[in-house]
């Protein structure tokens, strides 16, 4: 099957997901109160909230597209621009932070070439700093989507990301 | 509102009406609190906190915006803690605002700037960070300035309580908070149908109209072009007001002498092409009614109306009349017969209309009213520019002895008036439709149930063998409702009038701002303009448009016969779907 075929389907298949969650909603009887966990529901699947989806969203529920963005924008949970398959929270807590949280994270920007809030071009790594992750003991702290690296040197933190573009055969990059 | 109860107000006792606010019950017994979010005709944010007062047994300063009156509630306004509290806000907005009142377009009618002084703010103790946007120039009708606005969101409620349109809204949060379009797109991307309303309600500059002022300054110093400017209906009932007058006063004749002084070379009256609108919507509406044509006719005056059924309501488009706006339809006259009648070169004559509306400007861009290519209105500017324009250029225009119009275009009828007025643009083509179909005169030219502010007006006229019922919207809200009528039942309306702004074009978003004795949307300031167009048409002796001999002879001379073809050519326009990003939801709550 030709590649661009099968991201299109991959798109189509999200789009329904998406209305099939707001109808169950609907169902339940909730229209505009429902618009955070569309939202919720949107990030998740989309992994970003794009213009196209709030325009569905807003026909969907009936809330106008600028308040929608008004939403979106507001909370720091959400994201309008693509993520990457990997999301780096360092942590710049005050005991990470003490023991050269700093430090790594400008490794971080250095190997992958993007600064902090950015993404790399092949939508492989996102980077972001988080202000305490609860696990100073481990300090420096870094997650990458639900796993949690302990006690981070800049040679380790190299090292990670090698591994991760290693294991990472497929590339997100024309997905969205 | 229900029973009176007993308030003490600074140790007095009051009595006030049960259920409503505390600023509604001091604003009737003499105490009026300073407020910056607050706006009677909108809901109620409570976002500035700049009304509040003490309320015994309360631990926190209460906004009397929000809080009900309470039998026995004692009330403080004007405590010292009461006084720094509402300082320290304002001056928390003043740390952040850019404070360039010198070079700013309110200065002097700025309510941030009015309460900075009314409210004492003596030495500026901090300077804040302040905010670094650009300015959206996007739009040739309204710019938006982040930097000024203090998050009042006035303008928000405005945009989809009142117009339904929904363009704007805030965005981000805490410092970075500003009010943008949705997307953060530029405005003149966006689905903002430049009625200007906002700019009306903004306490500050952060919304005004695109300025040509300097653009029309360097014309009329250019001696090769001819200057012809026209004026609207609604100008002459407003612009007293940004000279000091008295709202209600008639400036007809001191606004066209002034002109002449700026250096126009003739001052034609937007009233004249009001007669011919009336004339080529009167029999487009007849022929529709005779032929089994689309039912019903819609008006198409109003610029922003028109961008927001092409934006939202394609589906009615066809019901649109096809009629250029009195604005554009003058300017049409003026590169085509005018022209040729005095020898020049159109591309030789410099169309200025001075207009209450700030969706004329972008009306005037508008490709598909050019003929053969030749666009027509050369340059658009409100009532406060020209105000500002006349006190820039040292005119006095108070004192300046009135002016009559130059002819040919200067001659109107009473109908053409009461344009500016919500309703008008109906009666006015009732007065001429009736007799046009009927063949008789009508004998009550006055048509009241189509006047006043009600936000939807209905009548019913017997013409002939047709019952006609008509309507009249204003503000996009009750545009709304009534679509959603004709929606429901195609055929209840023949007619209907719609105007964007609450009030017709006397409120237009180009309008002087309101003065300190009245707020943008006040029903008696409204109410003093209109009385100055409805006084105008009362004092003429010819009140319906197709009686104006200076019409007829245009139809003569050049245009042949109304809805004939040459006039179609000239006069008439074309609307298309629009869909501008974020137009999926039409915006009813």
């Amino acid at each position: 099957m030709n590649n661009n075929l099968k991201i299109r389907e991959d798109i189509d298949d999200r789009k329904e997901k998406l209305v099939k969650f707001i109808d169950e909603k609907r169902g339940k009887g909730y229209n505009k109160s429902a618009l955070m966990s569309v939202l919720h529901k949107a990030q998740e699947i989309y992994g970003f909230i794009s213009t196209e989806v709030i325009e569905e969203i807003s026909m969907c529920l009936g809330i106008p597209t600028a308040s929608i963005w008004g939403v979106v924008t507001f909370y720091h949970f959400f994201t309008t621009k693509p993520r990457g398959k990997y999301i780096i929270s360092v942590c710049l807590g005050t005991a990470c932070y003490v023991r050269g949280s700093k430090r790594i994270l400008n490794k971080l920007k250095e190997v992958l070439g993007i600064g902090l809030n950015e993404t790399t071009k092949d939508r492989l790594f996102t980077l972001e700093a988080k202000y305490c992750l609860g696990c100073c003991g481990l300090s420096p702290v870094m997650m990458i989507n639900d796993e949690v690296y302990e006690k981070l040197t800049t040679k380790k933190v190299v090292e990670i990301i090698k591994n991760l573009k290693a294991e990472s055969e497929v590339h997100y990059s024309e997905i969205n | 509102m229900g029973n009176t109860i007993t308030i003490i107000v600074n140790n007095k006792p009051y009595p006030v009406e049960d259920g409503q606010t505390i600023m509604q019950a001091l604003d009737k017994i003499g105490f009026h609190l300073p407020r910056l979010c607050y706006h009677p005709k909108l809901s109620v944010e409570g976002a500035c906190r700049m009304c509040i007062v003490e309320v015994e047994g309360s631990n926190n300063y209460v906004t009397s915006c929000t809080a009900k009156v309470a039998e026995g509630m004692k009330i403080s306004t004007n405590t010292a803690e009461l006084r720094k509290a509402r300082r320290d806000i304002l001056e928390l907005l003043l740390d952040s605002h850019p404070v360039d009142c010198n070079t700013c377009e309110r200065n002097g009618n700025c309510e941030l700037q009015d309460l900075a002084r009314s409210i004492g703010v003596k030495i500026r103790q901090f300077e804040g960070e302040k905010k670094q946007y650009e300015i959206d120039l996007s739009s040739p009708a309204i710019t938006r300035d982040p930097n000024k606005c203090i998050l009042c969101g006035r303008c928000i409620r405005m945009c989809s309580e009142i117009q339904g349109v929904n363009a704007i809204d805030f965005t981000n949060r805490g410092f970075d908070s500003t009010v943008v379009t949705a997307f953060n797109s530029p405005i003149n991307s966006s689905v903002c149908i430049n009625c200007g309303q906002c700019i009306n309600v903004c306490p500050t500059a952060a919304l005004s109209e695109k300025y040509y002022t300097v653009e029309l300054f360097r014309e009329l110093s250019d001696s090769k072009k001819i200057k012809i400017v026209q004026i609207a209906p609604a100008v002459r009932a407003a612009i007293g007001e940004a000279f000091g007058m008295e709202p209600g006063t008639n400036m007809e004749k001191q606004t066209v002498a002034t002109l002449r002084k700026l250096g126009f070379d003739k001052v034609f009256d937007t009233q004249f092409s009001a007669d011919l609108t009336i004339m080529e919507e009167g029999y487009e509406f007849l022929n529709r009614l005779t032929n089994n044509g689309i039912l019903p006719m819609i008006t198409s005056c109003s610029p922003a109306w028109i961008k927001y059924a092409e934006q939202f309501h394609d589906e009615i488009l066809p019901n649109i009349s096809t009629c250029k706006s009195p604005m554009s339809m003058m300017s049409s006259i003026l590169k085509t017969y005018y022209a040729k009648k005095i020898g020049a070169d159109p591309l030789n004559i410099l169309s200025v209309a001075v207009m209450p509306c700030v969706a004329k400007k972008y009306e005037a861009q508008r490709e598909e009213l050019k003929i053969d290519g030749i666009g027509l209105t050369d340059i658009v500017i409100t009532t406060r520019e020209l105000a500002w324009m006349i006190k820039s250029a040292g005119i006095d225009l108070v004192s300046t002895k009135g002016e009559e119009f130059d002819n040919i275009f200067g001659f109107s009828s009473g109908a053409a008036t009461i344009f500016g007025v919500t309703g008008g643009v109906m009666e006015a083509a009732l007065r001429s439709a009736y007799e046009l179909y009927v063949g008789e005169t009508v004998v009550d030219i006055e048509f009241n149930e189509l006047r006043g502010f009600k936000g939807i007006k209905e009548a019913e006229i017997k013409m002939g063998d047709k019952n006609i019922r008509v309507a009249v919207a204003h503000g996009i809200g009750n545009a709304n409702a009534i679509l959603e009528i004709v929606k429901e039942d195609p055929s209840r309306y023949q007619f209907i009038e719609i105007m964007s702004c609450p009030g017709g074009c006397i409120n237009g978003g180009g309008q002087p701002y309101a003065g300190s004795e009245y707020i943008a949307l006040n029903e008696n300031l409204l109410e003093k303009r209109a009385s100055v167009l409805y006084q105008i048409d009362r004092s003429k002796t010819i009140r319906r448009s197709h009686e104006n001999p200076e019409i007829q002879r245009l139809y003569k001379e050049y245009l042949e016969r109304p809805n004939g073809p040459k006039s179609h050519k000239i006069l008439h326009t074309r609307y298309a779907k629009k869909s501008p990003r974020g137009v999926v939801y039409n915006g009813k709550m």
